[in-house]
Formats: structure tokens, sequence, C-alpha cells
């Protein structure tokens, strides 16, 4: 008996979500007197794979195939599947990012494991089976129980602190010999920009709304963003009018994300801009209108015009780098 | 080749929610279809449009009671040709999917759309189930399906970039940002098209739900917002370095 938890990889390295996934995964485990087992699929090094044992894991399952260079969410199930059977996994342990959410439906059937999706907290009981989840996007949240024997459970980003533990994890390389024609989807052609920080993975956000009233006043906010290591949003109207491109769009029609700082400006501060953005640990939200909406959201706001407020906080962090 | 869009009956996304005993307090919600699926619809029809001869059909399938029907005569009212409902409670997502993946094992469809997820549950699972249900291939995270030459072409977004992929009927596309620009909006004609066009009901299958909602919560309690001279952004950026630590 055991907790899984599918470590994905990009490029050969884990990232910030890995180790949270791992370490909620030792949580669920500590609560069940039971151990963490990490699967990672693709080609990652020993080194790399030994630190998912700094969080928590005891045993790291390494599966390197080349047929599963492209996630295949059909082949990914049966592997994850058969090794979750195998290691008879009481709890898997997934993210809720794209891959989570492409392969832990379909694992919840084949294995008939009931799934809590978008969990934030570890499980409130774990007889009955309870885990805290967002609904009504972002605006209540709701206590589920899992009644099935196999759990899965894909964790909200940025939502779980990273644990670190002193545990020297045992990397165990496997195989597995897939089933030929068992992959369908052909891969035509991949477009793809690197060393950009994605703005998912962001932990600083500076994201701008119509209130910026035009695409050549973005220079500043861009700086900002730069100034502290951040990447870029907006919301929705600007990607719709070219003013900025559409992966910068956030909201509950476009990217979900869960900075630890995200700062709004010239945001009004719409129900389905917030969707997409609650989770974030701290906004701050600069505005004109003093009674817009976003200030009910925001722990701390600046009411003034973004065309001076931006350049004065620019300013700031020059000077609070500088000291 | 005929497409299936499932859809799912959400509160407006402005509602303010709020619970009567432990369950959703409906006064006053005005239901329409989750915002996903009404830009899935979009898609399949201009698919349909695009590709006279190709797509023969665009079918919506709803699980839910009767109460949908305006929600479903709303797609209809969009341009679906016909419509499904099955008449279940939605219990859990596995209770949904499995509910339509046995109504598209009868009805045979080659393309199946599902929304990357619902604006009430926000399960994001719907979709990959049933495609596991009924062992077809699946791909989330789409924003375009285009037809080429006869062949079904997708486009999936991966971090940093898009992949372009093909695959072989029948599959289900799971779809988010991208898949279509605006809702497709129900002229007069179609709202009185959609009069004459049949919904059938079909009765569930006894399936065991695996989940169960036990309680509700609002969100914790924001702490008021702590106002910051314009004047002062010093005293902003010193509060998040050193107060917040989060710069
Ligand atoms: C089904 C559906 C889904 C949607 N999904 C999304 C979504 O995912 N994401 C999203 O963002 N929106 C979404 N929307 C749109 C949403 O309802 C709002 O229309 C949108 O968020 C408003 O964008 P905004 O705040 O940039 O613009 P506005 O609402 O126009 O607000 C501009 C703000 O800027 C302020 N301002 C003006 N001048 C200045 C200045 N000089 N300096 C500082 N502030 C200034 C104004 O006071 C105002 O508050 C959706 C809508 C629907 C119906
Ligand atoms: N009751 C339902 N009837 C039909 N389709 C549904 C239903 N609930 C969810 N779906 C579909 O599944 C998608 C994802 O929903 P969810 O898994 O609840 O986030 C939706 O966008 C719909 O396409």
């Amino acid at each position: 008996m055991s907790v899984l938890v599918y470590t994905e990889n990009w490029e050969g390295k884990f990232k910030k979500l890995s180790y949270e996934l791992v370490s909620y995964a030792s949580g669920i485990a500590k609560m069940l007197d039971s151990s963490v087992t990490a699967l990672s699929i693709g080609d990652v090094d020993d080194a790399e794979l030994k630190s998912l044992g700094s969080y928590g894991a005891s045993k790291i399952l390494s599966l390197k195939n080349e047929h599963l260079r492209m996630l295949d969410s059909q082949a990914y199930t049966v592997v994850i599947g058969d090794i979750a059977k195998k290691l008879d996994a009481r709890v898997i342990v997934l993210s809720n990012n794209n891959t989570g959410k492409a392969l832990a439906p379909r694992l919840s059937v084949k294995l008939g494991a009931g799934i809590g999706s978008g969990v934030s907290k570890l499980p409130s009981s774990t007889d009955p089976f309870t885990v805290y989840k967002r609904v009504y996007s972002g605006n209540a949240f709701a206590n589920v129980v899992i009644k099935s024997d196999i759990k899965i459970i894909t964790l909200a980003q940025n939502s779980f602190e990273i644990v670190g533990t002193v545990n020297s994890a045992e990397i165990e390389h496997i195989g597995y010999d897939l089933e030929a024609g068992l992959i369908k989807t052909e891969v035509r052609d991949i477009h793809k920009q690197t060393g950009q920080l994605l703005l998912t993975d962001a932990e600083i956000v500076v994201s701008g709304g119509r209130g910026m009233k035009s695409p050549d006043n973005w220079g500043p906010l861009v700086e900002l963003a730069g100034l502290l290591g951040g990447a870029t949003a907006c919301s929705r109207p600007v990607s719709d009018e070219g003013w900025r491109p559409h992966e910068e769009h956030t909201g509950q029609t476009g990217k979900i994300i869960a900075p630890n700082l995200y700062i709004a400006v010239g945001i009004s501060g719409a129900t389905q801009h917030i969707a997409g953005v609650s989770s974030s640990k701290c906004i701050v939200a600069i505005n004109t209108d003093k009674d817009a909406p976003i200030f009910e959201t925001a722990r701390y706001g600046i009411v003034g015009d973004a065309m001076k407020v931006l350049p004065g906080l620019i300013e700031a962090v020059k000077s609070a780098t500088t000291d | 080749m005929k497409i299936l869009v499932c859809i799912s009956n959400v509160p407006d996304t402005t509602t303010r929610i709020k619970f009567v005993e432990n369950k959703l307090d409906t006064t006053g919600i005005q239901w329409v279809i989750n915002p996903w699926d009404e830009l899935s619809l979009t898609r399949a029809l201009e698919l349909k449009d695009n590709n006279p001869g190709q797509v023969e059909a665009v079918t919506v399938a709803h699980v839910g009671p009767a109460s949908a029907e305006p929600t479903i005569r709303k797609a209809l009212a969009i341009g679906a040709d016909s419509a499904i409902r099955i008449n279940a409670e939605p219990h859990d997502a596995y209770f949904v999917a499995a509910q339509l993946a046995e109504v598209i094992k009868s009805e045979q469809f080659d393309i199946i759309m599902c929304g990357i997820e619902s604006s009430d549950f926000n399960g994001s699972t719907v979709g990959s189930m049933i495609a596991e249900f009924l062992q077809y291939p699946s791909v989330s995270a789409v924003s375009n399906i285009s037809i080429e030459n006869g062949d079904v072409i997708i486009t999936r977004e991966i971090d940093g970039g898009k992949e372009i992929l093909s695959l072989p009927l029948p599959f289900v596309a799971i779809v988010q940002k991208g898949i279509a620009k605006e809702p497709g909006i129900a002229a007069m004609r179609g709202i009185m098209m959609a009069r004459s066009k049949p919904i059938k009901v079909v009765e569930p299958t006894d399936v065991e739900p695996l989940t169960d909602v036990v309680s509700y919560e609002m969100p914790p309690e924001k702490e008021a917002c702590r106002f910051i001279d314009a004047d002062k952004p010093g005293e902003l950026i010193d509060i998040l370095q050193n107060e917040e630590k989060i710069i």
C-alpha cells in the first residue's frame, strides 16, 4: 500500500510544482501511515530524480520509453494505471495542470477511483476521505468525500507549502512494454518558445486591463514585471483587442493562475477576471476608480492613474533593490 | 462525420453564489450554457458550415433534469441539429461521464467535444472520463479543431507553445481558449426553428457515483483593502518586501 505521485518533468527538470506534489503526497502518506512512491516518465537524470527524496518520496520509479516522449493520454493512463495497481496505491496525486487534467480522469475510470480535482489542502479526514476543492469558479469551496477504495487527487498549483525532509530515496529504473498500436495521436508539428518564464509558473504577475488605455502604454508595466522577476498578464478585452498576446489572458475563460503576488493595473475586477486570479496569495490593485470592484478582492490598493503610479513603483523597486 | 457537444447547465457567471442548507440557493439564478461548451458548439457549427458534406450533424447532450431544457433549447437556437437529455441529476463527474458514454455508444459520434471545465463544479474531468469509458483517444487543452483534406487536425496548447496533432476518429476533444472567438448567437430564425427540433430524453443507466459533496463553504473572509497613497509608491514596495516578504 502506498501513495503514488506522478511527477512530470520539463526537459529533464522538475519544477516547484513537482516538489509541492511530493510534499502534499507525503502529508497524505503520514495521515495514512504509508509511504510515497514518485513516478517519473521521461529522460531525467538520477541527480534530479534524487531531489524528489528531499520532499518525502521514499521510492522513485523512473521510466524511460521513447514512445512516451509525447503525452498520449490513453497510453499514459495504461502505464500509470498498471504501476498503481502493482504498487497497490491507495491514493494517486497529480497536478491540476494540463497534464493532470488529461490523465487523472482517465485513471479514475480505469481504476474505479473517485477524483478530487483542484484540491488545495490536505484531506480533513481520511475516513471518510474528505477533500476541499474550489467550486463556482472560486466563489465557494466544497468538502467532497471520495467513496472508492482508491482516491485520485489533482492538487491546485501554489496551494501547498513545500516541506523539505531528510530522506534518502531509492531510485528504481523500470521498463514497460507498450502494446503496439496503443498510441494513436500523431504529432505533425510543434511550435514552442523556450527559456521564457511561463505565466503559470510565475510567482509574481503584473497584469493590465483596459485602464491601460492603449497597446502603446505597456512599456512601464513590462518593465515593472521584469524588475520583479515576474511575468505579464492581461484581462480578456485587452487580448481580444490584440493589445497583448492571447497567452496572457487570465480569468475564467483564460488562464487560471495562483502567483504569490498579482498586481492588477487598470482592471475593474469583473467576477470572470477574478475567477482566474482569486487563488493568488496577495493581490495589489491600481485603479483610478476608488469604487472599482477589484478593491474588494485586493489586499493593497492605490487609487491613481496607471501611467503615473507605474513609473513611481519602478523607481521604488529600483531603489529598494539597490539598498 | 457526426459531432457531439456535451453541455453543462450552469449559473450565469455573474451570479452571487449562496447556499441554503448546504445546497445552492437557486432563487433568481439565470442558467446558461457553460461558457466553454458554448464555444465548443460554436466551433462545431463552424466545422459543419465550412465542410459541407463532411460534417453531417451537430448534436448536444446534457445530463440533467427537465428544468435544464431552456438551456438545451438555447443550444438548438444557436444551431445544433438535435439534442439528447439524460434524465438524471448530475451526481458527480463519474456518473455524468458514464451516462454520456452510454449514449455515445448507442448513437456513434465521431468527434465528442467537452469543455475544459464547468464553471460550477470546476472538475475538469468529464471529457477525459468519457474517453476512458469508451477507450477512445482524448486530447486535452485543445485550442483548435479543423478539417484538412479529410483529416481532422487538432491544436493542443502545451507549456510555452502548441502542438499540431492528427488522430483517428472517434475521439474526445477537451477544449479551451481559442476554440472559437465569440459564442454563436441565437438569431430570431434560430429561436423559431429550435422549437421544432427534437430533444430526445433518455433514462439513465445504473451507475454508482464515486464522490459526494458533503458541504459547501464560502471563501475565507477577505480583510479590507489597505490603501496606499498614490504619491508614496515606496510604501507599497516596502510592505511587499518587508511585511509580506514576497518580492
Ligand atoms: C462568459 C464570460 C467570460 C469572461 N471571461 C473573462 C476572462 O476570462 N477574463 C477577463 O478578464 N474577463 C472576462 N470576461 C469579461 C469581463 O466580464 C470584463 O468585461 C473584463 O474583465 C473587463 O476587463 P477590464 O477590467 O480590463 O476592463 P474594464 O472593465 O473596462 O475596466 C477598466 C478599469 O480601468 C480603470 N481605469 C481607467 N483608466 C485608468 C487609468 N488611467 N489608470 C488606472 N486605472 C484606470 C477603470 O476605473 C476600470 O476599473 C468574461 C465575460 C463573460 C461574459
Ligand atoms: N451534466 C452534464 N451534461 C453534459 N455534459 C457535461 C455535464 N457536466 C459536465 N459536462 C461536460 O464536461 C465538461 C467539463 O465539466 P467538469 O468536468 O464538470 O469540469 C463541460 O464543459 C461539459 O462539456
